[in-house]
């Protein structure tokens, strides 16, 4: 389902085809699925009224391009949508516009750069999406100014329970909250799949306003810095050592008891985990802690390599041990 | 109040750690208001019933900090910082965790002064390997700059954290010499992890829903050597905040303060802050918003282990804020523009 989650395209404010994957896939609920204005798909399960109430969130939408512009030979200028690195977007295959026409991030080959142009990363003015148009006029037939593009990336397994594809930020929380909602064993707790959270989490200042919780926690994924010869004080996170708790980043203080509960049901449900080592970076936890008279807010988030490309890489087991200790922390918090 | 603003300023409570500063707080007002209570962020309220209007006053009780991110082999530990904080100003300077757990800060070999990042900083709590530091202190623990309070001959004083547990005293003060009677009720916030963006004084205002909202804070100032520019120096009392980088504030509060500086010939000064923020930033665009200002103490080397502020500055601002609560503030009615 990993793979299912993460190549369906949705890119922020274009949610629309997970949305409809996950209101599918959690459709013998459906009497507790609500959708909002903003497009947040907010599921409330089984929490007596004025009791407490628990939110879980995990963002829908992923980081991709949106068309600005069409040129007169048929190439196409975009600009990101979310925080983009441009020097992993050349040469990569895009899918553009609501029927997915394919295309390509297009270069200037290294037999026509200068010098100076080789030892410099091509800036965002220079690329274009090539998707094989004539002209303005051809283009003009099937794109429109303000269409998305998503990475064209299918996802597949590596070696043993190693993932490589786009959009595990945060179709892996995605699908952690899913797992949760269809194991349906009795917990009471509410889930928000937000929208448009890597333009600003702004879905989930929303889900938060609408679902009042007591207490809360952002289900993501996040940076692993494991692969070069880092030094071992700068590794953020490590791919296959279990969920990372945050103690914070730049939206959140997590508190020393959410931190505590945490680790408690990590090691009560036998499941490894690793703080992650990093204040940087936002989530959606600022939103929620913020919302109303404030909400304990606590994120956990699954290490991800190459995150914010077309190709990121996950190991399973890693998901595997957030829903165990989630699972556990919501038995501890019923 | 020396004795306040030293227990106080010595107190443990980088942003999201402020129990120990909260504890303290309550004891030293203990018996002097209607109710007192915490929010789930840790806010502190403590309420003065009365007639409306509302009044909301909020001092923050954190202070600047570091984290560690990393417990090497040989028991160093790596920071980040919790704030606003410069990484220039650590080396050799001693933090302390919650426990009373201390360390010094050195760095890594670098060519220019300019390197040092946070990356080159580290921090040396006596230990020799992972297992001992590990024992001590775990990733993901804040400690604050460790510096006692010290008051200087003639009358100024010094330690870290005044920003903004002299604001904090402040309140302390006027909570424990108000009269029985307020023509309006106030409700007094000790807010949280304002130094992480306003953050506390954000859920503080909407639960409260003030009418009008008024922090009380340090601010920088413009008269030591070949500083930048600012039209505020410690000890000509303490500031009405004109505005900074996050509160505009109302010029009717700013009317209210000024008559009753005046009428009451307590010294203050205008207050344009170019950079900085504090809770009236938060207050201000609470729910359907809300008239804010602030008074500033004046406030040298902030965010150094040695913060200045001048006596004199600290006990106008107590008797300022004083006048400000007793005073009758207008109705909402007649604050309402439209």
């Amino acid at each position: 389902m990993l793979a299912e989650l993460a190549n369906l395209r949705g890119v922020s404010g274009n949610e629309s085809a997970v949305r409809s994957f996950l209101a599918e896939k959690l459709d013998q609920f459906r009497t507790e699925i609500s959708i909002d204005t903003m497009g947040n798909l907010l599921v409330r399960r089984g929490a007596k009224k004025n009791s407490p109430r628990i939110m879980l969130s995990a963002h829908m939408d992923e980081i991709g391009l949106m068309i600005m512009s069409i040129q007169k030979n048929g190439l196409l200028k975009f600009k990101p949508v979310g925080g983009i690195d441009n020097r992993v977007l050349a040469a990569k295959r895009v899918r553009i516009g609501p029927d997915g026409l394919p295309g390509v991030i297009g270069v200037k080959p290294i037999h026509l750069q200068k010098k100076e142009e080789q030892e410099k990363p091509f800036a965002e003015e220079s690329l274009f999406i090539d998707a094989g148009f004539k002209d303005k006029d051809d283009a003009g037939k099937q794109v429109r100014v303000g269409d998305y593009a998503a990475f064209d990336s299918v996802c597949e397994e590596l070696g043993d329970g190693f993932y490589r594809g786009k959009a595990f930020d945060d179709r892996a929380g995605c699908l952690i909250l899913l797992e949760l909602l269809l194991e349906n064993d009795g917990l009471a707790f509410d889930a928000a799949f937000t929208v448009q959270e890597e333009v600003g989490t702004r879905g989930a200042a929303v889900a938060a306003y609408t679902l009042q919780p007591k207490v809360a926690l952002a289900v993501e994924a996040t940076a692993a810095s494991d692969t070069t010869e880092t030094e071992s004080s700068a590794v953020s996170t490590v791919l296959g050592a279990g969920p990372a708790i945050s103690f914070m980043d730049r939206t959140v203080m997590v508190s020393r008891e959410m931190r505590k509960e945490l680790v408690e049901a990590a090691e009560s449900a036998g499941v490894p985990y690793q703080f992650r080592r990093f204040t940087g970076g936002g989530t959606e936890a600022g939103v929620i802690s913020l919302s109303r008279e404030g909400v304990k807010t606590a994120v956990v988030a699954v290490p991800c390599r190459y995150i914010h490309s077309p190709h990121s890489i996950i190991q399973e087991k890693d998901i595997r041990a957030a829903v165990k200790m989630i699972r556990t922390w919501l038995e501890s918090r019923q | 109040m020396e004795e306040t603003i030293k227990l106080l300023t010595e107190a443990f409570g980088p942003s999201g750690e402020e129990e120990t500063v909260r504890s303290l707080i309550k004891e030293l007002i203990k018996g002097k208001v209607d109710r007192i209570f915490e929010d789930d962020l840790g806010n502190l309220f403590v309420l003065r019933d009365g007639p409306s209007p509302k009044l909301m006053v909020s001092a923050h009780m954190d202070e600047i900090g570091i984290i560690v991110t990393h417990i090497d082999d040989n028991g160093f530990l790596r920071l980040a910082p919790v704030g606003g904080v410069s990484p220039h100003l650590l080396p050799g300077q001693r933090l302390r965790f919650r426990d009373g757990v201390t360390g010094t800060v050195y760095y890594e070999k670098i060519k220019e002064w300019k390197e040092l990042e946070w990356s080159k900083l580290y921090l040396d709590i006596g230990q020799s390997d992972a297992e001992g530091a590990g024992r001590m202190v775990s990733i993901g623990d804040p400690a604050c700059l460790d510096q006692p309070f010290k008051v200087l001959q003639g009358g100024r004083y010094m330690a870290k954290a005044m920003d903004d547990r002299v604001g904090c005293a402040v309140l302390v003060e006027v909570i424990n010499s108000l009269p029985e009677q307020l023509p309006q009720a106030v409700c007094f916030v000790f807010s949280v992890q304002e130094e992480l963006g306003l953050r506390g004084a954000r859920t503080a205002a909407y639960r409260y829903e003030p009418d009008y909202g008024l922090a009380v804070d340090v601010t920088l100032v413009g008269d030591t050597p070949k500083a930048q520019t600012m039209a505020v120096s410690l000890g000509r009392g303490p500031t009405v905040k004109v505005k900074d980088s996050s509160v505009f504030c109302h010029p009717l509060v700013r009317k209210q303060m000024i008559e009753t500086a005046e009428k009451h010939e307590i010294p203050y000064q205008l207050e344009v802050l170019e950079r900085g923020g504090t809770d009236a930033g938060a207050i201000h665009i609470s729910r359907e918003g809300v008239p804010s200002g602030a008074i500033s103490i004046p406030c040298r080397y902030v965010h150094t282990s040695s913060e200045m502020v001048d006596s004199s500055d600290v006990n106008y601002a107590v008797a300022f804020l004083k006048k400000l609560l007793i005073r009758q503030w207008p109705s909402v009615e007649e604050n309402n523009y439209g």
